[in-house]
């Protein structure tokens, strides 16, 4: 009882040391797949009945459980609140574009902003303690900003969310970019979907990234050789803030809408599932369990009213028979 | 003046939900090691139980049987979902009662509808004690009273009974306990319908105050997360005080600035967090 999470964490060390490989051809070739697939996803999406707004969806959905998975599945950091920094970025991007600006690259370097920035200023307050009371401690700040956006009505529109916004075409000289077309849409999101996986990818690559992987499977001995854990893990919680908000900023223009449910703990607990889902110690597996999810939801909520009973049960099985998720599971597979 | 006693009182009755939910989660946080999300789902249960058991058994035989049958399914729930997750990554644990909370919320609205239900309290305790101050109806004294009587009862099984004793044993050295010979997965089986039968109970109260919605459970089990952290995660005592605390700043903030009433339970929370940490009376070295 005494120290269970330090324990826990070595129950699957084998992601950790697939994850530090260098770029041999078992990392390079599903990557390689997992582009080419998205980048071709306006064409062949049609063909299985999907659509391009539900393609956005997915990567949205995919970069903030990405960011997320760098403190939850490489630092071992249990955030259960990250939907507060999604919907931070969100609300950000949503208010600058209404009251202030007309510039959507603008509007959402604010929104950016906020989110990383809250998640930088509520970080240190968190990370004193670790394990089930680091979630409690996440879920509640993350209800904090939920009841202010609910409550401050003038600003955010309170229950309604806030509209009266919309993106607008981004200006290149005299060249425009018309991000009303959903296919160029789904093309502008992939673009920083890229970028937040290139912020995350190389900081697994760095001795930080090791760092954070180190402190996820032995805080204890980290400690002992001296590294202030509790400022690595500020640190992985303000990156994966800012690639969160990165996610609810293009969650805003994508809906033109906000909210307040983008910053419930209801949507914090979808991104952990995402991230169990598609496999926690993977890189991929948080766009994988993305899909996943995305997917069924938006088809469960079109054929039953008790897709919450589906959802949730999606939940206790995963967690009960797949607790590696998809990726670790066929990982797994391999090294066997 | 009048107003900010309605409301103090007010927020202490609402702070009595949160306490009776507090403490059940911190025994089960205690002992199983667990955050039950679920915990919402049981109350919300226990409440709908005693509004379907009220016709046939009245309002106080359903204000007993429905925390008991609410227990019982606690009972039944550890030993079918829970026990899996004993000694594993406290996130999995997490994540199921999390889905579980959404099935109970969805079978709730299922069997009972998505609306409002209205709870009558028995008419002998709907009138108020006193003329100046309206709001004192024997209803919430009688609330009060409950939640301490159960709050009493609770103390005292774990001070003077032996399941009680190996229950705050277990809780500071679980293994030492297995070692000396006792059944942990009994007491652990048991210690969680103990913490739900807390929950089947505040549902019935809180039926009689507040009405019956599918999602009475997650708008009250926020708030007794923070009761927790506020009170100290590892004290029962703490929990219970956080409760009343956060209820009592809610109600007085209904007074002067209702828009944040219930951003102030949080802001307690954080200020708390940065000036001590553990909260008023956690223990030292839990979960750090």
């Amino acid at each position: 009882m005494k120290s269970p999470t330090a324990q826990n964490a070595t129950e699957a060390p084998s992601g950790a040391r697939a994850s530090s490989q260098g770029s041999s051809l078992q990392t390079i070739v599903p990557s390689l797949l997992v582009w080419a697939l998205l980048l071709t996803a306006p064409y062949w999406l049609p063909m299985f009945g999907g659509y391009t707004a539900l393609g956005s969806r997915v990567l949205i959905y995919g970069l903030a459980a990405l960011g997320l998975n760098l403190l939850l599945g490489f630092t071992g950091g249990l955030s259960f609140g990250h939907a507060a920094y999604f919907g931070l970025g969100a609300y950000g991007t949503g208010l600058m574009l209404k009251f202030i600006t007309h510039s959507t690259p603008l509007a959402m370097l604010v929104g950016v902003l906020v989110g990383g920035l809250g998640a930088t200023l509520f970080g240190p307050v968190t990370v004193r303690r670790r394990g089930i009371y680091f979630a409690m401690i996440t879920i509640a700040i993350g209800q904090m900003f939920y009841f202010i956006a609910v409550r401050w009505n003038s600003l955010t529109g309170g229950e309604d969310g806030l509209t009266g916004f919309g993106r607008t075409n981004i200006h290149f000289g005299s060249a425009v970019l018309n991000i009303h077309n959903p296919i160029l849409f789904y093309y502008f999101t992939l673009f920083f979907f890229a970028i937040g996986c290139a912020v995350v990818w190389s900081v697994l690559r760095s001795p930080l990234g090791h760092t954070f992987i180190a402190i996820r499977e032995n805080p204890k001995r980290l400690r002992f050789l001296g590294l202030p854990i509790g400022v690595y893990i500020w640190i992985a919680f303000a990156i994966s803030g800012f690639v969160a908000a990165l996610a609810g900023a293009l969650y805003a223009l994508l809906n033109n809408f906000t909210s307040p449910e983008d910053l419930n703990w209801i949507l914090s607990g979808d991104f952990v599932i995402i991230c169990v889902l598609g496999g926690m110690r993977t890189f991929w597996g948080p766009l994988l369990g993305a899909v996943i999810y995305v997917v069924v939801q938006d088809y469960l909520s079109s054929v039953t009213v008790n897709w919450m009973s589906f959802i949730g049960a999606i939940f206790v099985l995963a967690v009960l028979f797949f607790p590696w998720g998809l990726l670790g599971f066929f990982q797994r597979r391999i090294q066997k | 003046m009048e107003l900010l006693l309605f409301n103090i009182f007010n927020g202490f009755i609402i702070g009595m939900f949160y306490a009776l939910m507090a403490l059940g989660l911190s025994l089960i946080l205690g002992l199983n090691g667990i955050i039950n999300f679920s915990h919402g789902g049981f109350l919300a249960l226990g409440g709908y139980m005693a509004y379907s058991l009220t016709p046939a058994i009245g309002f106080w035989g359903a204000l007993i049987v429905s925390p008991f049958l609410a227990g019982l399914l606690g009972l039944l729930t550890e030993r079918i979902l829970i026990r899996p997750l004993y000694g594993r990554d406290p996130l999995f644990s997490l994540l199921l009662t999390f889905g579980l909370a959404m099935i109970m919320q969805d079978l709730v609205r299922t069997a009972w509808g998505a609306t409002g239900l209205p709870f009558h309290v028995p008419s002998a305790l709907g009138h108020p004690l006193s003329q100046v101050y309206f709001f004192i109806t024997g209803y919430r004294v009688f609330l009060v009273v409950l939640t301490f009587l159960a709050t009493g009862a609770l103390f005292a099984l774990l001070q003077f009974t032996r399941v009680g004793v190996r229950i705050r044993a277990g809780n500071s050295d679980l293994e030492t306990v297995s070692a000396l010979g006792i059944n942990i997965y009994r007491l652990r089986a048991i210690n969680f319908a103990v913490g739900i039968l807390l929950a089947g109970l505040a549902g019935v109260l809180a039926a009689g105050r507040l009405g019956l919605t599918p999602t009475m459970g997650t708008s009250l089990i926020m708030p007794s997360f923070v009761a927790i952290i506020v009170g100290g995660v590892g004290s029962l005592l703490g929990s219970m005080l956080g409760g009343i605390i956060i209820g009592i700043a809610a109600g007085i903030m209904t007074t002067y600035y209702p828009a944040a009433s219930d951003v102030i339970i949080y802001i307690i929370m954080a200020v708390v967090l940065i000036v001590r940490p553990r909260g008023l009376m956690g223990q030292e070295g839990l979960l750090e």
